[in-house]
């Protein structure tokens, strides 16, 4: 099967760069004033506090539990939802304890001792300051995946290359964060997972796209960069979406049938590499467009390049035969 | 058929390696390396705490008070007004004679203790590196300690392990109900503080009028009584002896009531400061307290050798067992705080297992057919190579006795979408190439040598990003970088390496009329 023909007739894509430019840049404005105005819902892993999870019997009585809870002190502002089923449900508070032997899940076990039959499955409870530590971290590992991946890509390619790609990885992290503001999804340590994962992996796509054009550079004949980004970007059409639709397809199974403790985590990663796919495509390219990278200077430094090798290469040559 | 080459045969050793290897986690045979649940999938306690080490250099302060009190005894010296205040221990010799053999003991015993004198007044406070190390010895101790009670408590592979400058994570698999978890909290928060005190006989009498303020002036504490609160006790504050010369405790019955008690046997030294105390205070009451409570105060009869006691109270066996085993671990030197806990019942992990699983199934599915529907005979190759990497990771994982964690299990999931891609980029290549008319041969070749680049760059990028998660993420994060980096390093060996070799050996086979079924591609020649 073949959906994009080897003979595809090449697409126009940097002609019509300035609207994706626009789209991009529109899409990254929108999600900064979400991050900066709705801002992310931290989780408890980041921000503190409880997550009890409790399973009942038959359907859970959400609102006689909500009843309950707000009438104690401690669980005033604590937040019942359903999690995942009607017969599970997630009690989300601020409350924390030190105390090894006062347990909150003892507690709710006496709160909610006449709400019907029910388990509690799971307890997770985050300190202030362990929040603190894992946010500092968690920023931490962001900065350094982003430098180490910067790094990599200046020792790989040519600068503009790498700051183009950085870029493209910047508008796939901010438009991935703009989306779990939007959503107000629990930011909690799988989720920095999955921007970390975005990190890496929304980079792919634009490698193979750059990989071509790096080939294109020294191949097609023209010296007009918008040609060879348009050939580059048809002839790798079928490979960036084919490589992001099987990763779509696992990450789309995660999300469906993986849980409810995975849904954040496979949320991040859909937009992730739904966004890093678009941008491969129409954003990085274009950013190597406007960096002014010529084709002329780069092909005369290679030729730079090869001469003086070839010099080495000689004189080389002749230490050996003895003649210098 | 060609030859073999190297390739393939790296290939089948890898695959080979990969089956034999997983097959103990995958039948859980009780043989072999395996690889362990997280937490999160096999349900546990998952704990970490932090030390107030700030209790164990007060404690030590006191420590300091019982020692002087005993030496001083020891020696004749009289004194007076010996009581703790402000961090330091206080007292004032009465005879000015016994000066010089103060001074001796002083010298000798109390190192790294800053000593202030003001005529027969002796203020004895703790110096910063003593305090320094006392604090660094509580956080040790309580890591051995709570290892201790947890191992004694006869509970499958408990992890305890001091993290950072002054936490421990406590790890505990296994817990199957809520009261379980609950008991096995107090056994670890136990203080397990035993300390024999003498009841100030002379004002006990007015103890219930007494606020704590007056006892305090007259170096007394007033403690409760554990089974009735109401009854109060006015002891000394400096303890005769505590529990750090205790060398057994065992699990007992009274002969009367056929009560669950605690039989505990002190060393030499406590044997003896316990003798010479009782022999000098027949007829007055001496306490036995537990974690600041009174169990009870019996009236010395007589001089008591030996070194051996009995704690009793209204135990049931279960908590007389638990307080055995924190009286054999000794005493947490200071108290420990829950800084994070998560706890995940039975139930939820064997369903995030079942979900994951099935996420795993239906992913994977739906790439193999994908793969085999788009490119024919090369994806049906690239399906080997992605089975001989799955089977790589568990191999990899149980030889490492790695933790498979949610996350972790997620992590596979994605490897199995993304191993892939490095042979979507190949297949594309040798399309491209077959279109423009090369041989077979010479496609297969040069599509694997302009794919190389491309798809070493790209995983790379992803490894970065998935080290520095595995050095800053903690626990289940842990485990998804852990199996990511496994996954694509894999996928280095099987979706390159390996699909290349394939190609090699069944060059021959290759039909060049019948690209349509081997790269799933028409129209070229």
């Amino acid at each position: 099967m073949e959906v994009f023909k080897y003979n595809q007739p090449i697409i126009g894509f940097m002609a019509n760069a300035k609207k994706f430019a626009i789209l991009s840049l529109s899409l990254v404005i929108i999600s900064l004033g979400l991050l900066f105005f709705k801002g992310l819902n931290y989780g408890i892993d980041f921000a503190g506090g409880t997550v009890i999870q409790v399973k009942y019997k038959g359907n859970a009585p959400i609102q006689k539990i909500r009843d309950i809870l707000h009438q104690h002190k401690s669980y005033k502002n604590a937040n019942v939802t359903y999690f995942g089923s009607n017969s599970d449900i997630a009690i989300k508070t601020k409350t924390t304890s030190k105390d090894v032997n006062v347990d909150i899940s003892d507690q709710m076990n006496t709160l909610l001792k006449d709400t019907g039959e029910y388990e509690i499955r799971g307890v997770d409870m985050v300190g202030p300051a362990v929040g603190n530590e894992l946010r500092t971290q968690g920023l931490m590992a962001m900065v350094l995946s982003i430098l180490g991946i910067l790094a990599y890509i200046s020792f790989r390619f040519e600068w503009r290359f790498a700051l183009a790609s950085v870029l493209a990885l910047v508008h796939d992290v901010t438009i991935s964060l703009g989306a779990l503001a939007l959503f107000q999804i629990d930011v909690n340590l799988p989720i920095l997972a999955a921007i970390l994962t975005i990190l890496g992996y929304s980079l792919n796509d634009t490698v193979i796209v750059f990989d071509r054009i790096r080939e294109g550079i020294r191949t097609i004949k023209t010296t007009n960069l918008s040609d060879v980004i348009d050939e580059s970007v048809t002839r790798t059409l079928s490979r960036t979406t084919l490589t992001s639709l099987t990763t779509f397809f696992v990450v789309l199974t995660l999300y469906l049938f993986g849980g409810e403790l995975l849904k954040g985590f496979s949320f991040t990663l859909l937009v992730g590499v739904v966004v890093g796919t678009y941008s491969s495509i129409f954003v990085a390219s274009p950013i190597l467009m406007w960096l002014k990278f010529s084709i002329s200077e780069f092909r005369a430094k290679e030729a730079e390049k090869l001469k003086r090798e070839k010099e080495r290469e000689r004189m080389r040559a002749m230490y050996e035969q003895g003649t210098i | 058929m060609n030859k073999l080459n190297y390739r393939v045969v790296i290939f089948l050793f890898a695959f080979l390696f990969g089956i034999i290897f997983s097959i103990p986690s995958l039948t859980q045979s009780s043989e072999g390396k395996k690889i362990t649940l997280g937490l999160d999938l096999q349900g546990g306690l998952h704990m970490l705490l932090s030390v107030k080490s700030q209790v164990a250099v007060e404690s030590k302060v006191k420590s300091i008070g019982t020692t002087i009190k005993y030496k001083l005894d020891d020696e004749d010296i009289i004194f007076d007004d010996l009581k703790i205040e402000n961090k330091s221990v206080k007292f004032e010799l009465l005879d000015k004679d016994d000066l010089k053999k103060l001074t001796k003991i002083l010298k000798d015993d109390f190192k790294d203790i800053n000593i202030k004198q003001e005529g027969l007044k002796f203020t004895l406070t703790l110096n910063k590196k003593l305090i320094e190390e006392t604090k660094k010895n509580a956080i040790k101790q309580a890591v051995d300690t709570i290892r201790n009670r947890l191992n004694m408590f006869g509970l499958a592979e408990p992890t305890v392990a001091k993290q950072g400058i002054d936490k421990i994570l406590v790890e505990v698999p296994g817990v199957k109900t809520q009261a379980d978890e609950q008991r096995i909290r107090e056994l670890i928060a136990k203080a397990a503080h035993l300390q024999m005190m003498a009841v100030d006989e002379d004002r006990d009498a007015r103890v219930d009028t007494m606020s704590e303020a007056e006892a305090k002036q007259y170096g007394d504490i007033i403690l409760a009584d554990v089974s009735n609160p109401k009854k109060r006790y006015l002891l000394h504050s400096i303890p005769i002896l505590d529990g750090s010369m205790l060398v057994d405790a065992k699990v007992g019955y009274d002969r009367q009531n056929n009560q669950p008690l605690i039989n505990f046997k002190l060393n030499g030294q406590g044997a003896k400061i316990f003798g010479d105390f009782s022999g000098k205070n027949v007829g007055k009451r001496m306490a036995i307290v537990l974690d600041n409570k009174v169990y009870s105060a019996p009236v010395i009869r007589e001089r008591i050798g030996g070194g051996s006691g009995q704690i009793s109270g209204n135990f049931t066996p279960q908590e007389a067992h638990d307080i055995a085993i924190a009286l054999r671990s000794g005493a947490l030197l200071a108290p420990v705080q829950v800084e994070e806990k998560r706890s995940v019942g039975p139930s939820l992990g064997a369903d995030s297992i079942r979900a994951s699983m099935i996420a795993l199934i239906i992913g994977f599915l739906s790439v193999v057919v994908f793969m085999f529907i788009y490119y024919g005979m090369a994806g049906v190759i690239a399906d080997i190579a992605l089975i001989a990497n799955l089977f790589l990771i568990l191999a990899i994982m149980s030889l490492f006795e790695a933790t498979l964690t949610l996350p972790g299990m997620a992590g596979i999931v994605l490897t199995v979408g993304m191993a892939v891609d490095a042979n979507v980029i190949i297949n594309e290549r040798i399309r491209e190439l077959l279109h423009a008319g090369n041989s077979i041969t010479k496609s297969i070749e040069q599509g694997y040598n302009n794919a190389f680049t491309a798809i070493w760059d790209a995983n790379v990028t992803t490894l970065i990003a998935a080290v520095v998660l595995f050095a800053y993420g903690t626990g289940p994060i842990k485990g998804f970088s852990l199996t990511i980096s496994i996954g694509i390093l894999a996928s280095m060996l099987t979706a390159i390496l390996g699909t290349h070799g394939i190609y090699q050996w069944i060059l021959p086979k290759i039909d060049k009329n019948r690209l349509d079924f081997w790269f799933g591609i028409k129209g070229a020649k």
